[in-house]
């Protein structure tokens, strides 16, 4: 559950990048958070030239977790570095929650970032010199919410990970799983419309992982919240409710659930 | 964000310590060295400071510097009375001798003579004895630091007796002076007493020290003067520039000065720069996370700046102060004393350590405005 402190402090930034795009009249279909046409990326020139993406079709749809799986270079981390606007592409279009990524200038792309994405990363990536609760109220912080603010509602998120006693704890004072979770608590205090994660479970034992996705599968899915999970780890297939399987820098097949 | 920066900073004890301790060593450094380099060179014109009651200094035209001044014809101190605009004239000898004090042993004694009437040039402050005690016969003031050179460890005596080139000499009073160039000991008498203690010397006289009449400009009359008498006639401060001017450009001592305060801040540029390069590398990952999280570049350039001007400042701080604690010990040696912190090397250092952490930010600057976001995603 959501304290009162966090729903109301972050219900203005679930509103998204500026103005949302219009629903279209008397449609009640749910549109696709993501959607990729012919994404190609490619890196280096001439001989050297690496085709990291080779043409990329794809719809993500909110409400759900979707999970990317491949073997190694098959293109899953330029797709995820491509979605959530931190690597452009070769070729192709990307819409990302109604907003047309390639075309948005870098600036605003930024504010976008800010404001409708939240990031997991494999190594957790916390600052070190700071506490789990100062750790988790960074993307508040990132869009110019008061510092007591911020801590208050990153305290309220460490809590819905089961870390409320762990506020004050630096991320050298919790185990790896525990730093996973506040990693999950500052992807989600701002309450993104995209959350995306690279490998979370790849630095962790198979309980610990087992614990993250649990989570995940908890607080991060939301109605209108697309959950991208890049993994290697066959265990946790089973969380998503899509796989989307890559080869060669293509999606390969996809797999639904229900 | 600025609260992330400073944690950022000084999260990472060793390389917080290292960037303060670059910096502070080169703060100090750079402002005591400077001080002592000021204050060293300003010795060289000290004696004209001195004379707080002349503005207008005549000599032969061929002076470039206060200690090699040849003596004036005495007619020459009647020509510059004569002149429109000079209230009053005054002559002055100034000249090294030597003085045999107990121990035997000649020393060489900076001696100058004032006129027998107005004293002009006469020591501002005496911490022992009567300016007026002066016009006694063979009366001689010493000041402080010479007094304890000729007679160490003793307590300070007025009526002690030595000798000037054979002729006796008595002190009748302990002044401050300004330290010379060369820490030898200022004494003043009469100048018609000059006459028998430097017994080899047709004319004494090697300065006219002048007065302008109420309302006329030093310069202009400076300019009178010599255009009437062919003297070289200049301002106090003129004479005082004239003079240091020569010490730095026919000494070595500003190129000494110059390497050692160069190094201060090359190495304030290599470790502050070395070690905060070394910090935002080990950072650029956390940078990324920042840069992927919507921190725009301008952002980050603030944290990075931030960052330096933290070390700076404390650094700069701690540098300075340790100085001011080097002036403070150092002020009761007597031949270190008179040289203290210049403020105006507290503003040069200050503008250097900016410097130094401008250089020094300026390479992390780059490397984090250029950071691919995308490397939050490379594992490891």
């Amino acid at each position: 559950m959501e304290s009162a402190i966090g729903s109301s402090l972050l219900a203005p930034m679930t509103r998204g990048f500026d103005s949302p795009p219009p629903e279209p009249k008397g449609a009640l279909e749910v549109q696709p958070a993501i959607r990729c046409r012919g994404l190609a990326k490619s890196f280096g020139t001439g001989e050297t030239r690496v085709h990291a993406l080779r043409g990329v079709n794809l719809e993500i749809m909110p409400g759900s977790i979707t999970l990317l799986v491949g073997p190694s270079g098959c293109g899953k981390t330029t797709l995820i570095s491509i979605i959530a606007g931190l690597l452009d592409p070769t070729e192709g279009s990307l819409e990302v929650l109604g907003h047309d990524l390639i075309s948005l200038p870098a600036g605003r792309l930024v504010d976008f970032r800010a404001k409708n994405l939240g990031f997991v990363f494999q190594q957790y990536n916390l600052l070190p010199p700071l506490t789990a609760a100062e750790n988790a109220c960074l993307p508040l912080l990132v869009a110019g919410v008061p510092r007591r603010t911020a801590l208050a509602a990153a305290r309220s998120a460490l809590a819905r990970v089961g870390l409320e006693d762990r506020a004050h704890s630096l991320p050298s004072q919790l185990s790896g799983g525990q730093q996973q979770r506040v990693a999950i608590a500052r992807a989600l205090v701002h309450r993104p419309r995209l959350l995306v994660c690279d490998e979370p479970t790849a630095a962790l034992d198979a309980q610990s992982g087992q614990t993250v996705l649990e989570l995940f599968s908890e607080v991060a899915v939301e109605p209108d919240r697309a959950v991208i999970i890049v993994t290697h780890d066959n265990r946790i297939l089973h969380y998503g409710q899509r796989i989307v399987y890559m080869t060669d820098g293509r999606v390969d097949r996809i797999e639904s659930k229900g | 964000m600025h609260w992330v920066a400073i944690r950022m900073l000084i999260g990472d004890r060793v390389k917080f310590f290292g960037l303060v301790f670059g910096v502070t060593f080169a703060t100090f450094l750079m402002s005591q060295q400077v001080s002592v380099f000021v204050g060293i060179v300003g010795r060289a014109a000290s004696q004209i400071i001195d004379v707080r009651d002349a503005s207008i200094w005549v000599m032969d035209p061929r002076v470039r510097h206060f200690d090699e001044a040849p003596s004036l014809p005495t007619g020459d101190l009647q020509r510059v009375r004569g002149v429109e605009g000079v209230q009053w004239a005054v002559p002055f000898f100034k000249g090294q001798v030597l003085a045999n004090v107990d121990s035997g042993l000649p020393r060489s004694v900076i001696l100058e003579g004032l006129d027998d009437n107005s004293l002009v040039g006469a020591p501002q402050q005496l911490i022992a004895g009567n300016l007026s005690d002066i016009r006694r016969p063979y009366a001689v003031i010493v000041d402080k630091a010479g007094y304890e050179y000729l007679w160490p460890k003793e307590p300070i005596r007025l009526g002690r007796e030595f000798e000037i080139n054979d002729r006796r000499a008595v002190i009748v009073g302990v002044c401050k002076a300004s330290p010379p160039f060369v820490t030898l000991p200022v004494m003043y008498t009469r100048f018609n007493e000059t006459l028998a203690y430097v017994p080899t010397r047709r004319n004494l006289m090697n300065f006219v020290l002048a007065e302008t009449m109420p309302g006329l400009s030093s310069a202009e009359v400076s300019q009178r003067i010599s255009r009437q008498t062919g003297l070289l006639a200049i301002t106090q401060d003129h004479f005082f520039w004239n003079t240091i001017k020569y010490m730095l450009s026919s000494t070595g001592i500003p190129v000494n000065f110059g390497i050692t305060i160069a190094l201060g801040f090359i190495v304030g540029v290599a470790v502050a720069g070395q070690t905060f390069y070394l910090f935002t590398i080990e950072n650029l990952k956390h940078f990324g996370s920042l840069k992927a999280m919507g921190v725009n570049n301008r952002r980050l350039i603030g944290m990075i700046l931030l960052q330096a001007l933290s070390v700076g400042a404390l650094g700069f701080g701690l540098g300075v102060g340790l100085t001011a604690m080097f002036f403070i010990q150092t002020n009761q040696i007597t031949h270190l004393a008179g040289l203290h912190l210049h403020w105006q090397a507290v503003a040069g250092v200050g503008g250097a350590v900016l410097v130094i952490v401008s250089l020094a930010s300026l390479l992390s600057m780059r490397r984090v405005l250029f950071l691919e976001p995308a490397i939050v995603f490379r594992g490891s």
